[in-house]
């Protein structure tokens, strides 16, 4: 048996590395996406364009537009000269806001009368629209409290001198700058492996049956346990070098910190290899071409890279889809690749995805094998 | 070959190539399901489960200063709606556990002298605890927590002004907020629109990228070849079927949108139907191409897959605002045409714009239709002779 099985593997690994432009599939692809999404996936809102409608042409509001300016996340690439200019601005997206202060700013504060700010927010990107009004909302804040100050101090110096006032200490774990590249890379490993190892099983499969040569496996003595091991373990030896590579250059060049043990995380990709693996089986049973198949394994992985939590929080769906998500083998190996890379988790905090993946593996991988095995008999 | 392609294009041999796709996906229904029940079930599915707005963010605090001051502190983060009080830790070991099992998002950490600093006029530090590895939320949660310590901060220097004798609790600066386009904020008016392009570039290029490498695999092509059709008849015979389909997708995906979502429509008709017909016209010619270039069902797979779906995805300002991209990154978008369409959607759904403010979007979509027609023009009569 061990034997029948180490010649189905090489003839598997022959023909898979055979093609000049499949060797270029098992590789290019998982090189372009961690490329593209080192640099593309990025939540990190910093320099957003700003127009600027001053009125009132003060010190002060030249002021209150430098602190704006300094702190890094605003440019003001633009200067408004009538409120006409301003909705052709937000139209072409030229600008994400517009901050407007009126005439008589400088004039008001001075008079210790209330003095306001108009903020016009393009909400289309509703993401960076809050971020914007965050970033907004401190900077006032800290210039009303300052202003509030410099009164207290014409009334009363000793007043002034006492500041009740909570302020933030704030320590963000695991990422401490709150970049989200660390967080994105090692996601990519993720979802690479279920691509290389779902679709490409499924379709390895359903072209052998297409092309005929399926049947030509079956006459021969080899029993179905072998012929499943004999196509999925080529693509598992495929998806974990990828993983190593992805997770090599991740480290290398986009210095993503690689806090735990990386066999916790070998660990992890074998049981979850065993989901995909078998969701690939899976395909293969229910689809009659390759091009079902691809339209298939298409329509699952869009779903599962979706709603696994790896760029929109599972926490912020509806519960009936929280729910679905613990059907999801990417869920749980995000956590752990996640949790190995940027927190330093061993076994012992990750145990119980590890458990829900062998599970999820250990059936998936059974009853696919038990449907394949009842189709080619 | 060179006496046809010389020949006018014949209306009649245009529309039987038309008529002949049409039959032969008509006889096919796991195709015709697929184009039409694929879309709709992933833009419902996502329409819903796709969001990045953080609601209910679970607080645990560890309070060791236990006055009114703290609790009343406390009770402003449990009346923000953005707050939700999950637990009450005992020391700091049990806050850092919470953070550590995600029981909790945010630890706030409330030094024993809380009270005795304010009351006497001192600053007091609260430390915010975050698990930071998910960078995004971080910063959401961050943002949440410093409004609303903001508005305590405030309350008490008013508070403290009111006992010297200064009663007026006006902020001498106020910041006046007006929202366009997305007024609520809301995230799925941004995504749904997003999620119509995204599904159409990949759903496009797919469908014609693979009957048409099936055509080439079964030695077909030949056999249509060897008949007296002209090869621009071949290619826009072939596209017809695909794009009318596409195009009926693309309305019941609007009418979802609007009528589901309820994402506002503010554009008009007309100008969305002429621009996702650009598009769909853009995504099938790309399929084409593939296929042509790809000549067989697994590779071409691939190609549309790497060349559609995480462009679309990644580089079309769907999801990652490409104003933060790296400058290269930020041109190589130009040749995405779904960065066009997401644009156009955009304007279209959210902020009632015309070909006035999208002719530039328009022009790039009109560029990659003639570009992508030539190219698989020429490619086509390559591989026939």
């Amino acid at each position: 048996m061990l034997r029948r099985i180490r010649e189905m593997l090489k003839k598997e690994f022959i023909q898979m590395l055979r093609d000049k432009r499949m060797r270029f599939v098992l590789v290019g692809p998982p090189l372009i996406q961690l490329i593209v999404f080192g640099y593309a996936a990025n939540f990190d809102i910093r320099h957003i364009k700003v127009g600027v409608y001053d009125l009132d042409q003060s010190a002060l509001s030249r002021g209150l537009l430098a602190r704006f300016e300094r702190s890094g996340y605003f440019d003001l690439v633009r200067r408004v000269a009538d409120e006409k200019e301003i909705a052709p601005l937000l139209d072409r997206r030229d600008v994400t806001a517009v901050i407007q202060i009126n005439h008589r700013f400088e004039a008001d504060l001075k008079s210790m009368k209330s003095a306001q700010v108009q903020l016009i927010l393009d909400g289309t990107d509703s993401n960076t629209a809050s971020v914007v009004l965050t970033y907004s909302n401190a900077i006032l804040g800290d210039f009303a409290e300052e202003t509030l100050r410099d009164r207290l101090m014409h009334v009363d110096a000793v007043l002034a001198s006492y500041r009740p006032k909570v302020v933030i200490e704030q320590r963000a774990w695991f990422n401490p700058n709150l970049e989200s590249r660390p967080y994105f890379v090692p996601g990519i490993i993720a979802t690479l492996v279920l691509i290389v190892t779902m679709s490409l099983t499924a379709m390895a499969v359903v072209r052998e049956r297409e092309v005929g040569t399926l049947e030509q496996l079956m006459v021969t003595p080899i029993r179905p346990i072998e012929l499943i091991i004999g196509k999925t373990v080529p693509f598992a030896v495929v998806g974990l070098l990828d993983a190593a590579l992805i997770a090599l250059l991740g480290v290398l060049w986009f210095d993503v910190p690689m806090t735990g043990n990386p066999l916790v995380l070998l660990l992890g990709a074998v049981l979850y290899l065993l989901s995909t693996l078998g969701l690939g089986l899976f395909l293969s049973t229910i689809s009659a071409t390759q091009q079902q198949s691809m339209l298939v394994s298409f329509f699952f992985t869009m779903p599962v890279m979706l709603l696994s939590g790896f760029t929109f929080p599972i926490s912020s769906m509806p519960v009936w889809i929280q729910y679905l998500t613990y059907l999801n083998p990417l869920r749980y190996f995000l956590i752990v690749i996640r949790g190995v890379f940027l927190r330093g988790s061993g076994v012992v905090d990750l145990w119980p995805q590890l458990a829900a993946m062998a599970l999820l593996g250990v059936v998936m991988m059974g009853l696919s094998a038990l449907r394949f095995k009842k189709r080619i008999e | 070959m060179a006496d046809r392609s010389g020949s006018a294009v014949s209306l009649t041999r245009l529309l039987a190539i038309a008529r002949k796709e049409f039959i032969q996906l008509y006889r096919d229904p796991n195709s015709l399901a697929i184009i039409f029940v694929m879309p709709l079930l992933l833009l419902l599915l996502f329409g819903y489960a796709v969001t990045l707005d953080i609601k209910e963010v679970r607080v645990a605090v560890y309070d060791r200063d236990r006055s009114e001051k703290s609790r009343d502190f406390i009770h402003r983060f449990a009346q923000s709606s953005y707050f939700r009080m999950a637990a009450d830790a005992q020391d700091y070991k049990a806050l850092t556990r919470l953070i550590n099992l995600r029981e909790a998002q945010v630890g706030l950490v409330i030094p024993n002298d809380f009270s005795r600093s304010l009351d006497s006029g001192r600053s007091t530090a609260v430390q915010v605890l975050l698990d930071g590895s998910d960078a995004n939320t971080a910063n959401i949660i961050l943002g949440y927590t410093r409004a609303v310590v903001q508005g305590y901060s405030q309350s008490v220097l008013f508070d403290y002004l009111g006992h010297q004798g200064i009663t007026d609790r006006r902020l001498p600066v106020e910041l006046r907020p007006r929202v366009w386009f997305n007024e609520e904020l809301e995230s799925k008016n941004y995504i749904v629109p997003g999620l119509i392009a995204l599904i159409m570039a990949v759903i496009g290029a797919l469908l014609t990228s693979l009957t048409i490498a099936r055509e080439w695999e079964r030695g077909t092509m030949e056999q249509l070849v060897a008949t007296p059709v002209h090869k621009l008849e071949l290619i826009i015979g072939k596209l017809i079927p695909y794009y009318l389909l596409a195009i009926l997708d693309v309305a019941v995906a609007m009418g979802v949108g609007v009528l589901v979502f309820q994402v506002p429509f503010r554009g008009s008709l007309p100008v969305f139907f002429l621009l996702s017909s650009l598009f769909l016209f853009v995504v099938l010619g790309q399929g084409f191409l593939i296929s042509v270039i790809a000549k067989n069902q697994m590779l071409a797979n691939q190609m549309a897959l790497i060349s559609t779906f995480l462009p679309a995805f990644l580089l079309s300002g769907f999801m990652f605002s490409i104003a933060n991209m790296p400058v290269v990154l930020r041109g190589i978008t130009m040749l995405v045409p779904a960065r066009h369409f997401v644009t156009i959607l955009h304007g279209l759904f959210l902020k009632g714009i015309g070909l006035g403010v999208l002719w530039p979007e328009m022009a790039a979509l009109l560029l990659f239709v003639t570009v992508i027609g030539a190219l698989a023009h020429r490619r086509f009569s390559k591989t026939i002779t």
